[in-house]
């Protein structure tokens, strides 16, 4: 339980074993783009809606990995990276709009009748200025907050509710028309990225691929995090915050950094999200998301690498196949989960694993 | 033509009411609009019974013949009749009268209503008879007339009276100076007034949010105290409340429909009964195999939640539901002439102390309630003494559940009940319980009503959703003042 680390899990699952699934996986998810490519009426072909679906899942289990981060390491129950997700989402969006919308306003807000664009508008038709905002959005309201939070040691349920009241205040913000951030619809029908077109096999492919890049280097981010000095002193200030305090330490340098880097993340998440699937609206704000997102976690396995992964991969596959099936049932069905994960499987899946193969 | 001077004649007292009723139904609409105001002007009350069932589109209660009336003698004949009533015995009519004629009175009519206002006994029906003369002399020819009137209309809080005096300050709508200046004084006098009983409105509806937000959160304070874990599924239980009320609604309809008048106080033990008993339920099979981790209690009662509002979403359909207010909950005392205080949301003001009165003495005065105290303040040792904690959990978490079914009950009877009832007040609930502090009945009730009376506040001035975010900012800032809430336990333990 105090090493959290992939290799306890590799090491008993046996590290030949696991490393050869996952070269399958990535191999399997380089492959997919490619096989995309081809065409429609070759058997092998990848239809869009399957690489979008799961390049949405990719982008989803990075959100699980941030979350793990400061929940699995630092022990801190976000649930509101929803929020983040979405800010990030947001910022190219607002850089999509302005390719869409050419040299006029985007089209909700000549419906709105305005006549210029408000400041915070102001550079986003620029790539490299979006990609900033991407980051800086996340990371500098996630800093203020944390700074805030991490020093009057709110921690443990406080800390979850005002994450999750800090994320509904946001969704609330964003469902305003006059916020300028095109209100409950969102942003959507974008045309091109970078002038490419958004809807093509060749730049779907490309968002893939960068998706999965990422994934891999936030794993490997991840991974260098947990074996590293800063890792184990986040796990020490899960387990015993005082006692680290008393050892010296001053644990709000840890946890802001952790709580930032996974809110910027989960902000580059959205931003690779928002491309692949077409539209962004304040809905995915909503507390419901976030929290969902904490049961990928707990699924999977929190305080392990691959778990989240796991997680998020496996609920939002149910997801996509249960919403078809059974539509009524998908609530029970996700309620029952939130019950068992959090009393039988209190190491998730990743957890389940080790107990099967005892080294 | 004729027919309009045969009217005159009939209407000397000889002429019947029959006649009048039969011949104001063979004349056309404008004959029937002149007749009108000429009741009006000089009313007679032996024709009060013609006009009270020209309201009904009668001529007499016991005819059948339907009056064809547009709306603009509807609007004569609420006058007329109004005019009649000034007449009456009862001075509570003559009041509703005198308002009424506020509104609608004619030029025809100042004769009229200065000679019932030398005769008007009652200081009430005066003030206010005076007030809808003054809107009539407002546009009398003499400056000094004009004068008096608008310096009456300065001593009312009447939103009516404003629009007046704006209209009279219109350029070129008055030229004399005097009369100029005094209806600029008692513009803002009137505007003074009314500013007095908007901010008495907000301050009345914060109360009322603040007493459905302190139903909402005693019970979450009682438990999170109590056990260290936050009830996601606490909503749901507002929302089991709500849908209870509408059950015995249901059923009472059904089965007495004699009762339907107190239904609300049926289906409040109703309500504490299915609350506490899933709370009760929930605690002996979930929530009490995760004690000592509060963050997978967190997800475990949110799962509950979601099966919670699907299975009542499956049962009675994703659509509200309808509750409706027995008699004595609907309407509303008239206060200031801007502020009406809805009876309902009075009732549900004394039903939340009602309630908080009640647990202080069940946890103050009773062995349970000492039990619970003791738990709360340490588990271990109380389990020393011989308290069964595990029986004081589940009767804590039952009756934090069922003061929650209670506040659906009251919920109910002011907004609409579906299955995402309790979604929309659960972070609200949380916040009084982070800015009131654990466990503490004093700081609920006094962060409850605050954020309620900060929220309507807020709200006129910069918006709903701002105002929520405000509201969110300055508990994060105020929590960096007091981490454990406004009423801290005072404790040395450290984990």
């Amino acid at each position: 339980m105090n090493q959290p680390l992939l290799v306890t899990a590799t090491r008993k699952a046996g590290p030949r074993v696991a490393l050869a699934i996952g070269a399958v996986v990535v191999l399997v998810l380089l492959a997919l783009p490619l096989l995309s490519l081809l065409p429609a009426d070759h058997s092998l072909q990848v239809s869009a809606y399957t690489l979008t679906l799961v390049g949405k899942i990719l982008c989803y289990a990075i959100v699980a990995l941030a979350l793990n981060l400061v929940w699995g390491y630092a022990g801190l129950l976000s649930l509101g990276h929803g929020l983040f997700f979405a800010l990030g989402g947001y910022a190219m969006g607002m850089y999509l709009m302005r390719q869409a919308a050419g040299d006029g306003l985007p089209g909700f807000m000549t419906f709105l009748s305005w006549t210029e664009l408000p400041w915070y508008w102001v550079g986003t038709q620029h790539f490299a200025w979006a990609l900033c905002l991407v980051v800086l959005a996340p990371g500098l309201l996630a800093l203020v907050f944390g700074w805030f939070a991490f020093r009057s040691r709110i921690k443990g349920v406080y800390f979850s509710i005002m994450t999750q009241a800090l994320t509904f205040a946001g969704m609330l913000l964003f469902f305003r028309n006059e916020t300028g951030l095109g209100g409950n619809n969102g942003f959507t029908s974008f045309r091109t990225i970078l002038g490419f077109d958004i809807a093509s096999p060749g730049t779907r492919a490309v968002l893939f691929l960068l998706t999965v890049a990422l994934l891999l280097a936030s794993l490997y981010l991840g991974w260098c995090l947990a074996r590293s000095k800063f890792g184990r002193v986040l796990t020490a200030l899960r387990d015993a915050e005082n006692r680290l305090m008393f050892c010296g330490y001053d644990p709000r340098g840890f946890k802001l950094l952790v709580w930032v880097l996974s809110a910027v993340l989960c902000g580059l998440a959205g931003a690779l999200y928002v491309p692949q699937v077409g539209i962004i609206n304040p809905s995915e704000m909503s507390p419901t998301n976030s929290i969902e997102a904490a049961v990928w976690v707990a699924l999977g396995g929190r305080g392990t690498l691959i778990g989240p992964l796991l997680g998020a991969g496996l609920v939002n596959g149910m997801k996509s196949w249960f919403t078809v099936a059974f539509p009524e049932f998908w609530l029970f069905f996700l309620g029952a989960l939130f019950i068992l994960v959090t009393l039988y499987l209190p190491k998730g899946v990743v957890g389940l694993l080790k107990k099967r193969n005892p080294a | 033509m004729y027919r309009f001077l045969l009217a005159l004649l009939l209407l000397l007292p000889l002429a019947g009411q029959a006649n009048e009723g039969e011949f104001f139904l063979a004349a056309k609409p404008n004959e029937q609009a002149r007749l009108l105001q000429d009741w009006a002007a000089q009313p007679d009350l032996a024709r009060l019974g013609l006009l009270t069932s020209l309201k009904q589109g009668r001529i007499a209660a016991d005819d059948t013949r339907k009056v064809r009336l547009n709306n603009r003698l509807r609007g004569l004949i609420d006058n007329a009749l109004a005019s009649h009533q000034l007449l009456s015995d009862d001075s509570y009519v003559r009041l509703a009268a005198a308002r009424q004629l506020q509104k609608s009175a004619q030029p025809a009519q100042v004769a009229f209503l200065d000679r019932r206002l030398a005769s008007e006994a009652d200081a009430a029906v005066q003030a206010a008879l005076g007030l809808a003369l003054a809107n009539l002399q407002l546009a009398a020819s003499e400056p000094s007339v004009r004068l008096a009137a608008v310096r009456l209309l300065g001593e009312t809080g009447d939103p009516q009276a404003r629009t007046r005096l704006q209209a009279l300050l219109e350029p070129g709508a008055e030229n004399d100076p005097a009369v100029r200046t005094a209806a600029e004084t008692s513009l803002v006098q009137v505007q003074r007034k009314l500013l007095i009983g908007e901010l008495l409105g907000q301050a009345f509806s914060g109360l009322s949010l603040g007493s459905i937000l302190l139903l909402a959160a005693l019970g979450l304070a009682i438990t999170f105290g109590l056990l260290g874990v936050i009830n996601m599924a606490h909503g749901e239980m507002l929302m089991l409340g709500a849908y209870s009320t509408y059950m015995v609604q249901v059923l009472v309809q059904r089965f007495a429909p004699g009762a339907i008048e107190f239904y609300p106080l049926i289906a409040l033990p109703v309500a504490f009964a299915v609350s506490a008993g899933i709370g009760m339920l929930l605690e002996r099979t979930v929530i009490r195999h995760l004690y000592g981790r509060p963050l997978e209690t967190l997800l475990a009662t949110w799962g509950i939640s979601l099966i919670l509002i699907q299975a009542i979403r499956l049962l009675f359909g994703a659509q509200n539901v309808e509750v409706s207010n027995p008699a004595w909950l609907s309407g509303g005392l008239q206060v200031l002439p801007n502020l009406v205080l809805p009876y309902n949301r009075m009732v549900i003001i004394g039903f939340a102390l009602a309630v908080v009165l009640l647990t202080w003495l069940l946890l103050n005065r009773t062995r349970l309630g000492l039990n619970v105290r003791a738990v709360t303040q340490n588990r271990n040792m109380a389990a020393c003494c011989g308290v069964s904690t595990g029986r004081v959990d589940m009767l804590a978490f039952g009756l934090g559940s069922g003061i929650a079914g209670l506040g659906g009950v009251a919920l109910s009877q002011v907004g609409n009940v579906g299955p995402d009832l309790g979604q929309s007040y659960i972070i609200d609930s949380f916040l009084v319980v982070v800015l009131g502090g654990v466990g503490q009945l004093a700081g609920s009730l006094w962060a409850a009503f605050g954020l309620g009376i900060v929220n309507k506040l807020l709200e006129p001035q910069i918006g709903a959703v701002l105002g929520k975010i405000l509201i969110l900012a300055l508990i994060i800032l105020f929590i960096q003042k007091r981490p454990q809430g406004l009423f801290a336990l005072k404790g040395r333990v450290i984990d």
